[in-house]
């Protein structure tokens, strides 16, 4: 064996274990409603694979093969566990399964089936991420707890005391009805941006993680588009994490300084990826349905304007981000729309929209004393611009931002 | 409850100490206190000296030993410490993270004792 074809197995294993993890997590708990066991046969399937491929080869069908060594796998729990009464169904159908997957290479992609319940209203909302980042991605509870800022300990116990629930707790693995499709299917949507928002924000991470979870996060929305290709909402989340996407060359000068949106270079944006968002939310647009994503993508889309047209139409921002505030009255939202309206209409109407504002509620967020500051800068109200300032970078993360900020403030 | 987020700085940021009043970095630090104190978070805070000039004791066997510098021989010292009065870990986590000397040297969160132990120590 020499070195080189070992590399190239160690990293089809890495591939497969990539594209197929969420496919085969939920084929395995669909009936089970077990992920934990379900993971854990993955995971034994996965280290099964990095000892036989090396010295057998690569299988035709490596996907099959890990699902029948995984299938194996759990049905030796199920025996260990020794609850015999209770699983014997299911041991029977997964043994049915096994020979029907012999039979044939194919089995139902049951992810969609398996994003439902990692956003299922009766999991805490701020598990949906995380669990969905577990299951479907296969990412470590370290990995997620890195990326949601808390303790790995304290995040391994949270995602196992979740899927007890979903295990116990009849949690159905299905599709919605009709009639709680959208609500449903919202939460869906909101756990995959925030991932997305985590990548966003942690620009800084030189271990690149955040770029990693931006990606995941948009090959999700794709992998959500593929399984539902006709919501309208779908598409405009996933139009709204390219044009995002688009831009993050832009975010830094070559020296490695924050650049904000209105000073960023268009030549620097990816047209590529603006051009495949605007085909995604011009769909989403035909279907009448308009919706948080798609508002926020059109958003993005004006921005997105300026490389053509060398300017940024800040009325027509305005006016989407009232109708998004109208949806979704989220801080951030509140926000960009007096920043909109300061551009549109002047420093003292934005300040006006940001007065409105409960000032309980803007204590810890940064965005808001950014704006603030800014804004009361351009009205030359230095003493209180520099104090809105200086809270804004007491309370930034990422050093760039904060040295930003500081010379701003001057 | 209250949270000690104790700062360790390498030698490169204690030498940031000496920049003069403008540099950006004490700038941070400043408008991070502020940000703590606006946000009713801030119990109280303290910075300590260069580690060149701690110095150990230990009694042992009756016997005084004493030792030049700090406790601990390693790279990153602990330079001061903050305490917070906050909900839970994660808004604790969060604000370490904000921290300026984060993205530097290391800042580690700690709950304090509970109040019945620390009354123990205290009388």
């Amino acid at each position: 064996m020499n070195g080189i074809h070992q590399e190239d197995t160690q990293r089809t294993i890495e591939r497969v274990a990539r594209e197929s993890y969420g496919r085969l997590v939920a084929y395995l708990s669909a009936h089970t409603h077990d992920l934990a066991s379900a993971e854990d046969a993955l995971s034994d399937a996965l280290v099964s694979a990095l000892t036989h491929w090396p010295l057998d080869g690569v299988p035709q069908n490596p996907e099959a093969w890990l699902m029948t060594a995984a299938r194996h796998s759990l049905i030796d729990v199920i025996r260990h566990q020794r609850v015999v009464q209770a699983s014997e169904p299911t041991l029977v159908l997964l043994k049915e399964r096994s020979t029907e997957a012999a039979l044939s290479t194919e089995f139902p992609d049951e992810r969609l089936k398996l994003l439902f319940v990692c956003a299922h209203p009766a999991i805490d909302p701020a598990m949906h991420t995380p669990l969905m980042m577990q299951t479907v991605l296969g990412l470590d509870a370290a990995r997620i707890a890195q990326a949601f800022l808390i303790a790995p300990k304290t995040m391994g116990q949270r995602l196992f005391r979740a899927k007890i629930k979903i295990r116990s707790g009849g949690i159905p693995f299905e599709i919605p009805q009709e009639r709680d499709l959208p609500g449903r299917l919202h939460a869906v949507l909101e756990a995959i941006y925030a991932a997305f928002g985590i990548g966003w924000d942690d620009m800084a991470g030189a271990d690149q993680r955040g770029r990693n979870l931006t990606q995941e996060a948009t090959w999700l929305a794709r992998v959500l588009l593929q399984l539902m290709p006709n919501q309208a909402e779908v598409q405009g989340l996933l139009a709204l994490m390219l044009y995002c996407e688009s831009r993050r060359m832009a975010r830094r000068d070559a020296k490695g300084r924050y650049v904000p949106l209105s000073e960023q270079d268009p030549k620097q944006w990816s047209l590529p990826f603006i051009e495949e968002a605007e085909r995604h939310l011009a769909e989403a647009f035909q279907r009448g349905r308009v919706g948080r994503f798609q508002l926020e993508a059109a958003i993005q889309s004006v921005h997105a304007e300026r490389a053509r047209t060398g300017r940024t139409e800040w009325l027509a921002v305005a006016r989407f981000y009232e109708q998004l505030v109208r949806i979704s009255p989220a801080l951030g939202t509140r926000i960009g729309y007096a920043t909109a309206v300061a551009e549109a209409n002047g420093p003292e109407a934005g300040l006006e929209h940001l007065d409105k504002i409960e000032a309980e509620a803007v204590s810890g967020y940064q965005p808001y004393w950014a704006v603030r500051a800014h804004l009361l800068q351009k009205l030359g109200k230095t003493a209180e611009a520099s104090d809105a300032y200086d809270r804004a970078i007491g309370l930034a993360e990422d050093p760039a931002v904060k040295k930003f900020l500081l010379q701003r403030r001057g | 409850m209250q949270f000690a987020l104790m700062i360790y700085h390498t030698p490169e940021e204690f030498d940031l100490r000496k920049n003069d009043y403008n540099d950006p970095h004490l700038g941070a630090w400043r408008a991070y206190y502020k940000a703590l104190v606006e946000a009713g978070v801030y119990v109280g805070a303290n910075a300590l000296e260069v580690p060149e000039t701690g110095t150990t004791v230990r009694l042992r066997e009756g016997k005084r030993h004493v030792q030049d510098g700090p406790y601990a021989d390693t790279k990153e010292q602990l330079a001061g410490f903050i305490i917070l009065e906050l909900l839970s870990v994660d808004a604790a986590l969060e604000w370490a993270a904000r921290c300026p000397g984060a993205s530097i040297g290391a800042v580690e969160v700690r709950p304090l004792a509970p109040e019945a132990m620390r009354r123990g120590f205290t009388g």
